[in-house]
């Protein structure tokens, strides 16, 4: 296992040469524990931004098509079979109707998802029927969803998926470790999922559902990025309440700060219950807002989902025709 | 632009709201418009209009009407004629039209939201999601209030026909918060709008129509500053409610002073925005955009002056340069800006030009590079740091986008910095530390203080400065009191002007004489010889000299006020603490009862029987006000969010009583003893013409354990010492009874710090009746209303 280079804390002047990868720092506790935030103040703001930022007209077909390019395409289910999964690859392959693409002017831009997510089962069915496509798969690991199985055995789970090809990898981080405070459990734990991904990048899955406050929300997000993460995660998807605007607004936030202190560009990843295109543009504006233009490309923006797509195809097409459409229309993955 | 040119750069674009039913209803009125009078629209009696512009094209938008005397005459004829009708068809049936009016501004929301953004440049968001909600909200509160008037507000009547003048920066938002509580407790108004922004008071006008409002409940006199002078100086107007600049409500003031008019002051700010090194710094932040960006920083409570506690100020505006790098302006119909246009040139100018005075006063500047539209007045939001308390731009208010910063080290600092300026409205506190919060929160002179929040306004919760800030409040039950007048005051007649008796000297016979007495000033806990070394005799009514007191001059005055402002302790003590005293200086003057009765006979010529009456209902009174110390509570309001808003009853501060002379002793204590029950200290003119009992008291409050300077007495002539205090700048309230001419000049003269009055206007008030003369009748005159928001959760 290769040991990860650790960055000091520094606080980098601006122009620096932003490094591709997240080089993770120490663990700062006074850092962690100086963390505040605000309930109130924080649902203002999200609750308050949709209604301050609106994309209409081309703009909006385009930013939903670069929504398009930041979808982990998934499929998590028990009843997943190879059949199931490379139905979902062809998909990502070719996300929007070609006609669509066309009336747009966008065919030479070879819009694919962002990646294809499956459980590690799938990983090498995926690998082969993307070949040639560019799409990575992202598996996801560390005993996902509960992340309660043994330690040795999460880091075995990811370096099996990187052998059979997985790209990316979204681990679960324990819970507990965040409920008890336990902030050095949280940073080792983090710090060995990310030596065992080895070139593969990293996604840390907060499960902010069960962390509960934002107060826990923005410590787990600081001590895994601290840790080496390259995406932060809100969710599963299978705990009761999953990605939300107040929780990205507290995740994004940490981000920028983050990248204030360290100078290193860590992704955002919301996943679970984003199924409508209007939700999608709201979680881009408040990244564009709040980071960015820089983070909306799917190298630091993804988002985890299974039936968002079929509402943008749908919303593409009323673009194009002026006229609402329906989803037996599209192709389904 | 292309889709593949916005996927590139995944830039907004364009979102314009769109306007045509706006535009349709100006063109349905040719885009002229007359008065509103008596339920129909009028043309000016003068004939002349006067235009209004859409300040983001500078494009002529329409034209208003011009009001003159003769209109507004007119106006007030029509609201006069309505009043008695609207009053007596009771509050069950005012609260079905106030609920009408609040279910047609839902029903038209957008057109008012659309039309407000076009006349006064602010974001179509804003008006959308802010003032367009908060008005339906006003009179939806309202209706209620109506519905309840005969439960809650037994002991009161309308205060009658009311001339509301209006500001342009949130015109229909406040002409909600005057109409809504006016209406609904039974008045009829005369409402004037602002010049550049009357259009949607119009549009009001008309759906109020349309819901049946009857005629002449609600008129409108549009014109410019002259129309609102023929408003506020017309003789048949019984209140008066403003909300503008402090030099136009200082005008207002001296112009209504001595009419017997009421008066609501809503004025201008310099509201402090304190950041503690504990806070929640990108909360803070956005605390700060909404505070200061809010309609482009044309709003009276906006937080303007940014104070940073040193060890994350840096830290801070860093933050909040790139926060500003994110803001977007431009025209107010594009959805998705955050800043629209300045209301008008002048307005322009102004802000430019103290931006210019900040940086020949050594300030450093922040404005971000955005794009600003070409045409239309536009002015980037800005940072001004590095300023100190003696730059211009941290004590004038400049009404626009601009927000000045400075640092502090502790906590004390930071309140002594908040409370440095003339003006009171509003304060915001970030901390994430409750004890901290909740500590600062009553030390700050203003009447709206926001934790970790900023710029929240709701229907029932109070909204009112202290200082210069103006008097009164509008919103929530403290609100209400405002648009009505106690029904034990309704009758009140004129006293008759008691005659000077004529003192007869006799020389004294060969018995051995009552030793002889000086009755000093007491100033300070202290009795003391008045500086200018003068007395005054004090005759009873058959001309026989009962004795002498000092004659009080300006600086006695002054020494006095310094001496109360010293005692600010007393402000601080607990109700408890305060209604021991009270009750303790009832048991010593109980002791010395007949002494006192002998005092008053021997003054007044009183019949002993009387007399022991007055003593005996003096105890009583400070009895009666013991009992308040500690139950004239405040109220915990529940605006629509999850939280809390304290209407705490806060003392007022450094109080001048000028007493009348009939019933002296107990006239005396029922003015003193509810200032000093909820914290006021006071220096207390007693009556010109029966001062003694008043001197003989200083011994009573030498053993009640009084502290020095809490009351503070000066004897002397009224109307000088009236004067005196009307002047004083450290005064903060002033009341005076027992005189027309120095009720007048009381009210005329306060203006130099807008102070506080309560004047009987030569009007007699029955001492012996509580009704008219004991609790919250007074009490409620005793302070003043601050509203402390207390968002929570974790």
């Amino acid at each position: 296992m290769a040991e990860l280079k650790i960055a000091p804390i520094s606080r980098l002047e601006p122009g620096h040469n932003v490094p591709a990868r997240n080089e993770a720092c120490p663990l700062d506790l006074g850092w962690v524990r100086e963390v505040r935030v605000n309930l109130s103040a924080a649902e203002r703001r999200a609750a308050t931004l949709p209604g301050r930022r609106t994309v209409k007209k081309d703009a909006q077909a385009a930013w939903l098509l670069k929504a398009v390019t930041c979808i982990d395409l998934t499929t998590l289910s028990g009843d997943d079979t190879a059949g199931r999964v490379r139905r979902l690859c062809a998909k990502a392959r070719s996300p929007i109707r070609r006609d669509v693409l066309e009336a747009l002017g966008m065919t030479d831009r070879r819009i694919t998802t962002g990646a294809i997510c499956v459980y590690h089962r799938f990983v090498r069915t995926a690998v082969e029927a993307l070949e040639g496509s560019d799409v990575p798969v992202a598996a996801v690991s560390t005993g996902f969803p509960a992340g309660l199985v043994p330690h040795d055995v999460k880091l075995k789970e990811i370096e099996a998926s990187v052998r059979d090809g997985a790209k990316e990898i979204d681990i679960v981080i324990t819970r507990e470790h965040v409920l008890t405070g336990n902030w050095q459990a949280l940073y080792d734990e983090m710090r060995n999922f990310r030596t065992a991904c080895g070139d593969a990048h990293v996604k840390a899955i907060l499960a902010t559902g069960d962390l509960k406050t934002l107060r826990n929300v923005a410590r787990a997000s600081l001590v895994c990025m601290m840790a080496g993460a390259d995406f932060i995660k809100t969710s599963t998807g299978k705990e009761s309440v999953n990605a939300t605007l107040l929780v990205t607004l507290i995740m994004l936030r940490m981000i920028r700060a983050y990248h204030t202190r360290t100078g290193f560009m860590v992704g955002y990843k919301p996943a679970g219950g984003i199924s409508a295109a209007k939700d999608v543009l709201n979680y881009q504006i408040m990244i564009k807002e709040e980071l960015g233009r820089d983070w909306l490309e799917p190298d630091y923006f993804r988002v985890g989902a299974s039936s968002l797509l079929a509402d943008i195809e749908r919303q593409l097409e009323h673009h194009v025709t002026g006229r609402y459409s329906a989803f037996n229309r599209h192709p389904v993955g | 632009m292309s889709v593949a040119r916005y996927f590139d750069e995944m830039s907004y674009g364009p979102a314009p709201e769109a306007d045509t039913e706006a535009r349709a209803w100006l063109k349905r009125h040719d885009a002229t418009f007359g008065h509103f009078i008596e339920g129909k629209f009028a043309p000016p009696s003068g004939g002349t209009h006067l235009d209004t512009i859409e300040p983001a094209t500078g494009v002529n938008l329409a034209r208003i009407a011009a009001g003159n005397a003769a209109d507004v005459d007119a106006a007030l004829a029509a609201a006069r004629k309505a009043q008695g009708p609207w009053a007596k068809m009771g509050g069950p049936a005012r609260a079905r039209h106030l609920y009408a009016l609040a279910r047609a501004v839902q029903r038209h929301g957008r057109l008012f939201a659309v039309l407000e953004s076009i006349d006064v440049g602010k974001p179509v968001r804003e008006t959308r999601d802010l003032d367009i909600p908060l008005v339906a909200r006003h009179f939806y509160h309202h209706a209620g209030w109506a519905q309840l008037q005969e439960r809650e507000f037994a002991d009161h009547v309308p205060a009658g026909v009311v001339g509301q003048i209006i500001p342009w920066n949130f015109p229909l938002l406040m002409l909600a918060w005057k109409l809504a509580p006016a209406l609904a407790l039974g008045n009829t108004v005369v409402l004037k709008p602002a010049e550049f922004t009357s259009l949607t008071a119009l549009l009001f006008a008309e759906i109020a129509t349309q819901v049946g409002l009857p005629a002449g409940v609600l008129n409108i006199v549009t014109g410019d500053g002259a129309t609102g002078a023929a408003l506020v100086e017309h003789p048949d107007v019984d209140k008066i409610a403003f909300t503008g600049s402090t030099e136009v409500g200082r005008l207002i003031r001296e112009k209504t002073a001595g009419t017997g008019k009421a008066l609501t002051l809503e004025l201008g700010g310099k509201s402090p925005f304190i950041v503690f090194d504990d806070a929640d710094l990108d909360g803070a932040v956005e605390g700060v955009v909404d505070g200061i960006w809010l309609n482009q920083g044309q709003v009276c409570c906006a937080g303007s002056r940014l104070l940073l506690q040193e060890g994350i100020a840096e830290d801070f505006l860093n933050r909040l340069k790139r926060r500003m790098s994110r803001l977007r302006v431009g025209h107010p119909l594009d959805k998705a800006i955050d800043m629209g246009a300045i209301v008008a040139p002048v307005q322009l100018q102004r802000i430019q030009s103290l931006v210019q005075t900040g940086l020949a006063e050594g300030a450093s500047i922040y404005q971000p590079d955005l794009a600003l539209p070409k045409e239309g007045c536009f002015f980037p939001p800005t940072l001004l740091s590095d300023v100190q308390p003696t730059a211009t731009v941290m004590q004038e208010e400049i009404f626009g986008p601009v927000i000045v910063a400075m640092t502090f080290r502790t906590p004390d600092e930071a309140v002594a910095l908040a409370n440095n300026t003339r003006y009171g409205l509003a304060a915001s506190i970030w901390s994430e530390t409750i004890g901290l919060a909740l500590d600062i929160a009553p030390k700050l002179q203003a009447g709206v203080v926001w934790v970790n929040a900023t710029n929240l306004f709701d229907a029932a919760v109070g909204f009112g400065g202290y200082r210069e800030s103006g008097f009164g409040r509008e919103g929530g039950k403290e609100g209400a009191y405002e648009y009505l007048k106690p029904k034990a005051w309704a009758n009140r007649k004129p006293r008759k002007v008691a005659e000077q008796p004529q003192l007869q000297i006799a020389p004294g016979g060969f018995d051995t004489p009552v030793l002889d007495r000086t009755a000093k000033l007491f100033i300070g806990g202290k009795q003391v010889r008045p500086d200018g070394n003068y007395s005054r005799a004090i005759v009873s009514p058959s001309g026989k000299l009962v004795g002498e007191v000092g004659e009080g001059n300006r600086k006695d005055i002054r020494n006095a006020v310094a001496a109360a402002r010293a005692a600010e302790a007393w402000s601080r003590a607990t109700s408890h603490n305060r209604a021991q005293i009270l009750y303790y200086i009832a048991e010593n003057l109980s002791a010395r009862a007949r002494e006192f009765a002998a005092r008053i006979s021997a003054m007044t010529g009183a019949s002993s029987a009387r007399a022991k009456a007055e003593v005996e209902a003096t105890i009583d009174r400070l009895f009666s006000y013991g009992a308040w110390a500690d139950k004239f509570e405040g109220r915990v309001h529940a605006p629509p969010l999850r939280g809390v808003a304290l209407a705490m009853n806060e003392p007022i501060g450094v109080v001048g009583v000028v007493c009348p002379d009939e019933a002296p002793l107990l006239s005396f204590i029922s003015l003193v003893a509810p200032l000093i029950a909820v914290g006021n200290r006071v220096v207390v003119v007693p009556s010109e013409l029966h001062p003694l009992c008043a001197t003989d008291f200083y011994q009573v409050l030498e053993t009640s354990d009084a502290p020095a300077g809490v009351i503070n007495i000066v004897t002397g002539a009224r109307e000088d010492l009236a004067k005196v205090l009307a002047d004083h700048d450290d005064v903060d309230a002033l009341w005076v009874f027992g005189s027309k001419s120095a009720s007048a000049l009381a009210e005329k003269r306060s203006i130099g710090n807008l102070k506080r009055t309560l004047v009987d206007h030569g009007l007699e008030t029955d001492w012996n009746d509580p009704a008219a003369a004991e609790g919250p009748i007074l009490l409620r005159h005793a302070v003043q209303v601050k509203n402390i928001w207390i968002p929570y959760g974790e």
